[in-house]
């Protein structure tokens, strides 16, 4: 095997690929090949490293020099420069926003200083191609110590000690559901990882996949042999062709080195995987409605119980955790249950990835222990909000949670809290806003989503929340009535209660939490017809100040209505009945003089 | 109409080939809708009647997946697929701004295919470059930070 000088870690993630990362990579190989360096620098590409707003982001190793917002002929000078001669290219290094000073490697950069990675450990640091490089950084030893050294029984122990709680959305603690399959009667018994990945916002199974896939391979087989399973199905979401791909090489490579297939390790064990690719149905991340799409129906949700740890695909009992729950998997056994749960808070152990989006200025995934407060959070690692707006609320937990508003923003996360703020953990997607976002528009966007995506089985989903949406429709159109508010929230309570399953059951969390935290937005729409952000369009009205106005004419040639008048160098005016209001108007001015009510 | 007409050789030389692998695995059906759908860019109708027969699944079967599962399509597309991210985090950012953009650019709504069938427009929720939105996709290619303003240019590359 040759022995490189230097590794340059490409990031790959879906991020990256869209600013450009491919160009970066092939002017990067381009460059080593012209310079004569290919034996002794090697290029790969990872899975999202985090800081996707710098991408095209690349570490070169060994020194961990991290480059950011990348241009193909930058990577021409980092070859030339730092991979040459050894001089760092200052130019490219991460800056630190307060002061302007460089930070060139990871330990330098707060982004990344202030988290703890269990369930990223590798992501940005291997190959993901590669399982030679999972298993120089202790890939598959947890593998080997279980099935060397534990009894099956001693497995679930070391994982329910651990205080590890499913990351896919309930929380379930994943020992006992473990014990439970491990128990139920019925052969063969299944392994399932759920990496449908359906929260709109939220990335890091993605990343896990496309950055570590063998992590979360390993954690199922311990799993298998935990529960007497020997087949295992991961179910990945279609949208996610990359995450097939490495997946699909993982399972390959980790049969050619037999760590999965027949006789593991020489113990007598077998474990084998296959990937199912779904269809675009939000539903099938539900368990039970994901398990019938494995066996190739419909993905209708069934009431549960019996819950899949006893009757799960082909009615045999089959444990489904999520990406994130596998890949938090090995270092639990490796490092042992104590470790693990004297991270955290009292009933969350470890740590949660969450993916940061909306409108904060380090959009990216961060990996930090539970109990970490929301400012923590999108402050000190999202780096607050661009544009020196204000924060007004972080949305959590997709479709199924909740607006947090900025009273609140100094709570440690964990399950428990955000449940009690009438959001939820859910996956760990956190979308920031600010003071641009309409509550009510939000509200209604989310059970648009979930008009759409209800399956339709049972009625108070499917007839209940169209009619929620179709007051927040009429509400946000500036038709909104008296008692709309209490109906809002009666239908809500009523959906909750009745529907067959989480997704009508959490379907008015956002509306719910909106009306207990923005009560006087949903009034502001309804009784004076106003939309305070200036969101909903039938609530805004545009007007010029005739004072400001010196008649330039911009306005009147970008309307698209053709709803602006006037006479060049005097005041134009806006007639109402004609505007659409667009806003080009407004942004066109030079001279301030339009403004929105 | 039958498939089996001017490319249909080749195709249906994949399609057999497709089905004797998976001949009477009904627990198959998602995975061989999707090889046939990447095989004939859509669903036509001869192909899902092939499939049913094939897997033993009976025809409304097949019909009741097809139709719950949004990434299949028994209409053919455009020559390049637009998708519009409308997931939260592209939401917040504009993206329905740059859907009626398109729109009015492509004088189609989503689900629909322009007349010289150059492009088709749908709207889905999340690419997974949340941190970059609003996103849209053509074909395989993730555009990020999309303007309205830059459209125009976009749709110009993929244009022949
Ligand atoms: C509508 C709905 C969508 C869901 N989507 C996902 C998903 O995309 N990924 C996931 O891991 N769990 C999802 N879940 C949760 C799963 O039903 C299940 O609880 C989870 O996969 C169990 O794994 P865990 O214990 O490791 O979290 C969803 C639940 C509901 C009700
Ligand atoms: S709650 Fe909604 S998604 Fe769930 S089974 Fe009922 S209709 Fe389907
Ligand atoms: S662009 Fe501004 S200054 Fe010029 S005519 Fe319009 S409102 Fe007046
Ligand atoms: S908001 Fe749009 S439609 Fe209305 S006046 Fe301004 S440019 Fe014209
Ligand atoms: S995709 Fe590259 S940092 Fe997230
Ligand atoms: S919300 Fe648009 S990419 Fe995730």
């Amino acid at each position: 095997m040759n022995l490189y000088r230097a590794h340059v870690l490409v990031c790959a993630g879906a991020g990256c690929i869209s600013s450009g990362c491919q160009g970066v990579k092939n002017a990067l190989l381009e460059s080593i090949s012209r310079l004569g360096l290919e034996r002794e620098v090697k290029v790969v590409e990872t899975g999202c490293m985090g800081p996707c707003d710098l991408g095209p982001v690349i570490v070169v190793y060994p020194e961990g020099v991290f480059y950011r917002k990348l241009k193909p002929a930058d990577a021409v000078e980092i070859a030339e420069e730092h991979l040459l001669k050894g001089r760092v290219v200052e130019r490219l290094l991460y800056r630190v926003p307060e002061d302007g000073r460089t930070a060139a490697t990871f330990d330098q950069i707060d982004f990344f200083k202030k988290q703890t990675r269990i369930a990223l450990r590798n992501t940005g640091i291997i190959n993901p191609e590669s399982v030679e490089e999972y298993i120089a950084r202790d890939g598959y030893r947890a593998l080997g110590k279980v099935l060397s050294s534990m009894s099956p029984q001693e497995v679930i122990e070391c994982v329910k000690k651990s205080g590890l709680r499913g990351r896919g959305g309930a929380g379930f603690p994943t020992g006992l559901k473990w014990e439970f399959s491990a128990k139920a009667p019925g052969s063969p018994k299944y392994v399932v990882c759920n990496a449908d990945e359906g929260d709109p916002g939220a990335f890091m199974d993605r990343s896990i996949l496309e950055g570590d896939p063998h992590s979360v391979l390993e954690g199922m087989a311990i799993c298998g042999y935990a529960i007497g399973a020997n087949q295992g199905y991961v179910y990945v979401r279609a949208e996610y062709p990359l995450a097939v791909q490495r997946l699909s090489l993982a399972i390959e490579k980790a049969r050619e080195y037999g760590l999965l297939g027949q006789n593991i390790f020489g113990t007598g064990f077998s474990f084998d995987v296959e990937i199912r690719v779904g269809a675009g149905a939000f539903v099938c991340g539900e368990e039970t409605a994901l398990l019938a799409s494995i066996e190739g129906r419909r993905g209708e949700p069934r009431p549960r119980p019996p819950f899949p740890a006893q009757s799960g695909l082909w009615g045999k009992p089959t444990v489904i955790n999520n990406v994130e729950t596998w890949a938090n998997v090995p270092p639990i056994i490796l490092n042992g249950p104590e470790w693990f749960a004297s991270i955290g808070t009292e009933k969350s152990k470890g740590t949660k990835v969450f993916a940061l989006a909306g409108k904060v200025n380090n959009t990216g995934l961060v990996e930090v222990p539970m109990g970490t407060t929301l400012r923590e959070i999108i402050f000190d690692l999202g780096g607050g909000i661009p544009g020196g707006k204000q924060f007004k609320a972080v949305q959590t937990g997709g479709p199924s949670g909740g607006c947090i508003p900025a009273r609140y923003l100094d709570v440690p996360v964990d399950y428990e809290s955000l449940t009690q703020l009438g959001a939820i953990m859910g996956s760990g997607g956190m979308i920031v806003l600010d003071e641009d976002t309409c509550m009510v528009d939000l509200a209604r966007f989310f059970l648009e989503f979930v008009q759409d995506e209800s399956c339709g089985k049972c009625s108070p989903c499917r007839i209940g929340t169209k009619r929620m949406l179709e007051i927040l429709e009429r509400i946000t159109r500036g038709e909104g009535r008296d008692g709309d508010i209490e109906l809002l929230e009666e239908l809500g309570h009523h959906i909750k209660s009745s529907a067959l399953c989480g997704l009508g059951q959490t379907a008015p969390n956002p509306v719910l939490s909106t009306i207990r935290y923005f009560r006087e937005e949903y009034e502001a729409h309804i009784y004076q017809k106003k939309c305070p952000a200036r969101v909903c369009r039938e609530l805004v009205v545009y007007t010029i100040d005739e004072e400001k106005c010196n008649g330039c004419g911009r306005c009147r040639v970008v309307c698209p209505a053709g709803a602006i008048f006037g006479e060049k160098k005097k005041p134009h005016r806006i007639e109402v009945e004609k505007c659409i209001r667009c806003g080009t108007c407004m942004e066109k001015c030079k001279f301030s003089a339009i403004y929105s009510l | 109409m039958a498939v089996t007409c001017q490319c249909g050789g080749e195709r249906t030389r994949k399609l057999e080939a497709l089905l004797d692998r998976y001949r009477g695995q009904p627990q198959a059906l998602i995975q061989v809708l999707h090889q046939a759908q990447e095989i004939y860019g859509y669903l036509p109708r001869e192909v899902l009647k092939k499939v049913s027969l094939a897997l033993n699944v009976p025809l409304s079967q097949v019909y009741g997946v097809v139709s719950f599962y949004s990434f299949f399509t028994i209409h053919p597309k455009g020559r390049h697929r637009i998708s519009v991210c409308k997931g939260t985090a592209c939401y917040v950012r504009g993206a329905e701004q740059l859907l009626e953009h398109l729109r009015e650019e492509l004088r189609i709504k989503p689900g629909e295919t322009t007349a010289d069938g150059e492009f088709s427009l749908e709207v889905v929720r999340c690419l997974g470059a949340c941190g970059l939105g609003p996103v849209i996709m053509v074909d395989e290619d993730v555009h990020a930070r999309v303007m309205p303003e830059r459209i125009p240019d976009i749709l110009s590359a993929y244009r022949s």
